[in-house]
């Protein structure tokens, strides 16, 4: 029987790199870039060719950087060849992250014929000022514009992102961005809280960082977030997702129950095959080391070929042993808020969870972090809150 | 005269930290032949790593010099390095009882300093000859001929025809050879009565067993011969003597008396030749033993604890190898409710315990947390006993104790007179009983205080520099035990006592010193889920208070794309963060915490 697989592909360009962001991304690539870049992503989606029967792809997730910056006919050309080489499940969630500014009718039409069914749209905030801050390309305007014609075009499951704790950000200017979002009546709602990593151009400014709200602020916005949204009939079922019955994003789910993903593209992370790895960082190398393989059609030397670049492409290939596949289903499953199950844990490890994580559990449990409900253990909203500070008790000592 | 004796000189150097010893030392070494040049490593006294980055001399050590005088004679001369910090004086004397002479060198530029003179006076008291040699005259700022004066104004002694030398550059090296022919006297004795010898070191060797290194005064030692350590009884057979060559042994078929060298017998235990013993021959013992030496006791005492409780063996194995060649370093196992199992240790002083803690970590591997080092106090008790404490958990409940002593040092500080107000103001600051000021000349005083020792431990030393310049010099030796009014300082992390955080100290300063505690522990404790008080107490009465403000948010962000990994990353660092911490009731305390307090006059 075929595995379950989802694919995230990964499209590093932007028109203008946002001030708090630190993936893996590059503004002002020239055209001839960009189709290069496309033509490596193929390349790579091949070199799975000898293995893809094995597996069954549920979810595809084209994310960036900005992937909406694309062609519809080269985000079109990318999921056509991976149907090309993968089984791609009929129903399958595709996902694509867009910028609204990006979005026209032809962009969205173009995308729904690809067979993209799930719409995922950056507005962060719809104080244009505030947007102008964080060195965004759009603004409110031009988000509801493309919100109306995204929903005209057809697209029956959209997700806006919306951030709280962004410098200059009131409790007042937060509650009137989630209202408005809300009057959109969208599926699924990302509420994430700004984290400023070092690096960003926002962690060095420090006019900006002096702007942000306190702990105290940033939390009630969290608060404020979940009781406006679940009044209007969205559940948190992750730490900063939120849905309406039955749009979970399947996708992202993967990743906290411990599926396995292959990620395509510069600096991808894919699960696979019992390891972790990340793909290369250079765009260039990226591309170069791809091209590479285009000459091999002999069978027996096209294997060799596909081995090799899949070698040269990974970096920090980590087998995943039974102990960090436990921490994993720990600190991954208990960002769900329908936390993790000891059933599934006996399962997977043959194991009772008390066993592995009594004190811990007990521990969080005793303080109001964690709770037992029925067969699932799940973090408090006070342990969600400090989540960093709780999962990291999860992670076993070596030896 | 044509006896063997004649031609051999023993003799040490001694002078103040910096003033050039061991590279005199180095000189003499070079010039004599005894090394090529090749095998000639800057300051070949100073063996171990810690000796020659730290530019200073820990153990003492000895070295047999091949010299042909002009004379046209062939001299033997055993140099016996000695170290320059008042933490061993002890080792000082134990060097210098093995000699009949000793070489001073004072620095051209910097002339008499506080530890030239304590040096001196150690030297004199133990009958030896002195003689003056002016270092670094080829220093800009050399004055020979005012330091000329100094030497025999201040201390006393001939120094006109003094050489003048640069032993970094190798100048008049020669004349300072044949100064040790003309001026230090060869040794006596009589190589035909009993064997009386004085141990003046020990080493331990895992192939040779014990070494003694030792001096002769009267009668022979070779193999075969039975000795007895006349104080501790011990008896064994010699399996070989010799002596010492640069850096190795140079095995020989006896020793005779006024010879210094090594023996080495089948003694397993350093304790067995404790240093200032008499060896005698078991079958024809001499009278009676060699007056010996006092031991030091250890003056300042402080918890040393594995950062990894389960590296407990370690440690203890590790101190008991030093100890086999430090005789001064004591230790006791002790329990710490706050660190877990570890031990309590005494030193000669701050310096001698910061190079056991090195040498722990560095030839050990150990990684050590130590608590904040004491003197050892008098706690005379209601009943009239007296306990003496080193540590201060062990206080008695204050209902049983009548009073409380602590020790006191007589100091000597040489300063030039821009900075005797700040050097006595200092003083002041630290408890100190004025006693006296000299001037020795126009521009330099010696002053005299009664220091409580418990002041100097931490950072005096420093603090005298940076008040001066670095134009003052220290010395000391304990005075005694002085009444005072002492307290223990407890501190507490979220209500909890933690004891190896307790000190003992002055009422007076209990204030300022728990108030500097608690802002430093409030900087180094991470903050956590909850709030913590951080209090400093005396008894039930808290003095000083900060307050750790508690996490609202940690939250893991958007995982962009799955990857897993860097979240991972993340929770591992964080995780590894509170491995290294030390768990005071429900609260993480990091290592550096406990470490972190001991350097609170730092600005």
């Amino acid at each position: 029987m075929p595995k379950n697989l989802s694919l995230y592909i990964h499209i590093p360009f932007c028109a203008q790199k946002c001030r708090y962001c630190d993936f893996l991304s590059c503004d002002g690539e020239s055209y001839g870039t960009i189709l290069r870049y496309v033509d490596a992503l193929c390349k790579e989606i091949r070199l799975y060719e000898p293995i893809a029967d094995e597996y069954n792809v549920r979810t595809i997730f084209i994310g960036g950087g900005t992937p909406s910056l694309l062609d519809e006919s080269l985000v079109a050309n990318i999921l056509a060849f991976i149907r090309q080489i993968f089984k791609v499940e009929r129903g399958a969630e595709i996902t694509i992250e867009a910028n609204p500014g990006t979005l026209g009718n032809q962009k969205l039409n173009g995308y729904l014929k690809a067979g993209i069914n799930r719409l995922s749209l950056g507005l962060q905030s719809a104080d244009n000022e505030l947007l102008k801050k964080l060195g965004r390309i759009h603004n409110f305007d031009q988000f509801v514009a493309s919100y109306s014609a995204a929903r005209r075009a057809g697209f029956k499951n959209i997700n806006i992102d919306v951030m709280s704790g962004l410098p200059g950000l009131t409790i007042h200017t937060y509650v009137d961005t989630l209202t408005k979002v809300l009057n959109f009546d969208p599926e699924h709602i990302s509420a994430y809280s700004l984290q400023v990593e070092e690096g960003t151009p926002l962690a060095k400014d420090e006019e900006l960082l002096k702007e942000l709200p306190t702990d105290i602020v940033d939390r009630r916005m969290y608060e404020i977030t979940k009781q406006l949204l679940n009044a209007k009939g969205y559940d948190r079922y992750e730490i900063s997702n939120y849905a309406k019955s039955g749009y979970e994003c399947k996708h992202n789910m993967v990743y906290w129950t411990g599926g396995e993903y292959v990620g395509f593209g510069v600096g991808a992370a894919s699960y696979f095959q019992g390891k972790r790895f990340s793909n290369i960082k250079g765009i260039l190398d990226y591309i170069s080391l791809l091209e590479g393989t285009s000459e091999a059609v002999e069978p027996a030397s096209k294997e060799m070929v596909y081995n090799e670049a899949m070698k040269s492409l990974r970096e920090n290939v980590t087998p995943v042993y039974l102990y960090s596949r436990m921490e994993e289903f720990m600190f991954l499953g208990l960002r769900m808020t329908c936390g993790v199950s000891r059933e599934d844990f006996q399962e997977r490890f043959n194991k009772d969870i008390y066993e592995v994580y009594a004190p811990v559990i007990n521990k969080h449990i005793e303080q109001g972090y964690m709770a037992e409900v029925g067969d699932r253990i799940i973090l408090t909203d006070a342990g969600i809150d400090v989540s960093n500070y709780i999962l990291a008790d999860f992670i076993l000592d070596k030896e | 005269m044509s006896d063997y004796k004649s031609k051999i000189r023993n003799f040490c150097i001694i002078a103040h930290i910096d003033h050039g010893k061991s590279t005199l030392a180095d000189r003499i070494i070079e010039k004599t032949g005894t090394l090529t040049e090749r095998e000639m490593q800057d300051q070949v006294l100073d063996n171990m790593d810690l000796e020659r980055e730290r530019g200073i001399t820990i153990k003492a050590q000895c070295v047999r010099i091949v010299y042909k005088a002009q004379d046209g004679e062939e001299y033997i001369f055993n140099l016996i390095d000695t170290p320059g910090h008042v933490d061993f004086n002890y080792e000082v004397s134990r060097s210098l009882a093995a000699c009949e002479g000793a070489i001073l060198v004072v620095d051209a530029a910097q002339g008499v300093e506080a530890q030239t003179l304590a040096n001196v006076y150690l030297a004199v008291d133990a009958g030896l000859d002195v003689m003056p040699v002016i270092n670094k005259i080829d220093l800009p700022s050399a004055e020979p001929d005012r330091v000329i004066a100094e030497i025999e104004d201040v201390i006393g002694i001939e120094a006109h025809d003094a050489p003048r030398i640069s032993a970094k550059n190798g100048i008049n090296i020669e004349e300072v050879l044949e100064q040790i022919v003309q001026k230090i006297p060869a040794p006596s004795g009589d190589e035909n009565a009993p064997l009386k010898a004085l141990i003046f070191d020990s080493v331990y060797d895992s192939y040779k067993g014990v070494i003694i290194f030792c001096r002769l005064y009267d009668g022979k030692v070779g193999k075969g011969t039975n000795i007895r350590m006349m104080a501790t009884g011990a008896e064994a057979e010699v399996v070989s003597v010799g002596t010492f060559g640069a850096g190795q042994f140079l095995p020989c078929d006896e020793l005779k008396a006024g010879m210094v060298g090594y023996i080495t017998a089948s003694l397993k235990n350093v304790k067995d030749t404790t240093v200032g013993d008499t060896v005698t021959d078991a079958d024809n013992p001499c009278a009676e033993a060699l007056p010996g030496y006092k031991k030091a006791n250890p003056m300042v005492y402080c918890g040393m604890y594995p950062a990894d409780g389960a590296k407990y063996p370690d440690l203890r194995d590790a101190l008991e190898k030093l100890q086999l060649n430090d005789a001064s370093l004591s230790y006791e196992p002790e329990t710490s409710i706050a660190l877990g199992f570890g031990f309590r240790c005494g030193f000669l002083g701050l310096l001698h315990l910061e190079i056991i803690q090195e040498r722990l970590e560095r030839e050990y591997n150990l990684d050590l947390v130590t608590t904040a080092p004491g003197v050892v106090y008098h706690v005379i008790k209601t009943d009239g006993t007296m306990i003496e404490l080193t540590n201060p958990s062990n206080l008695p409940d204050p209902s049983e104790i009548e009073y409380m002593e602590e020790p006191f040092v007589s100091a000597e500080i040489m300063v030039t007179t821009d900075y005797v107000g700040p050097i006595m103001q200092l003083c002041q600051e630290r408890r100190g009983v004025y006693i006296s000021m000299e001037y020795i000349e126009s521009t330099r005083a010696l002053l005299k205080y009664e220091l409580p020792l418990n002041e100097i431990i931490y950072d005096f030393f420093d603090a005298l520099k940076s008040r001066s310049r670095g134009y003052a010099s220290f010395d000391y030796e304990l005075k005694g035990y002085v009444r005072s009014d002492l307290v223990k300082l407890d501190i507490l992390i979220n209500k909890e006592e933690v004891d190896a955080l307790s000190f003992i100290l002055h009422k007076d300063t209990a204030y300022e010193r728990g108030r500097k505690m608690c802002e430093k522990l409030k900087g180094e404790i991470p903050r956590h889920l909850f709030e913590i008080p951080i209090q400093a107490a005396i008894g039930s009465k808290v003095i000083a208070r900060e307050t750790v403000k508690a996490v609202r948010k940690d939250v893991l962000a958007k995982c962009y794309g799955g990857d897993i990994t860097r979240k991972r990353k993340l929770l591992e660092k964080q995780k590894e963060g509170k491995k290294r911490m030390r768990q005071i009731g429900n609260v993480e305390v990091p290592q550096k915490a406990f470490m972190s307090v001991l350097k609170l006059d730092e600005e």
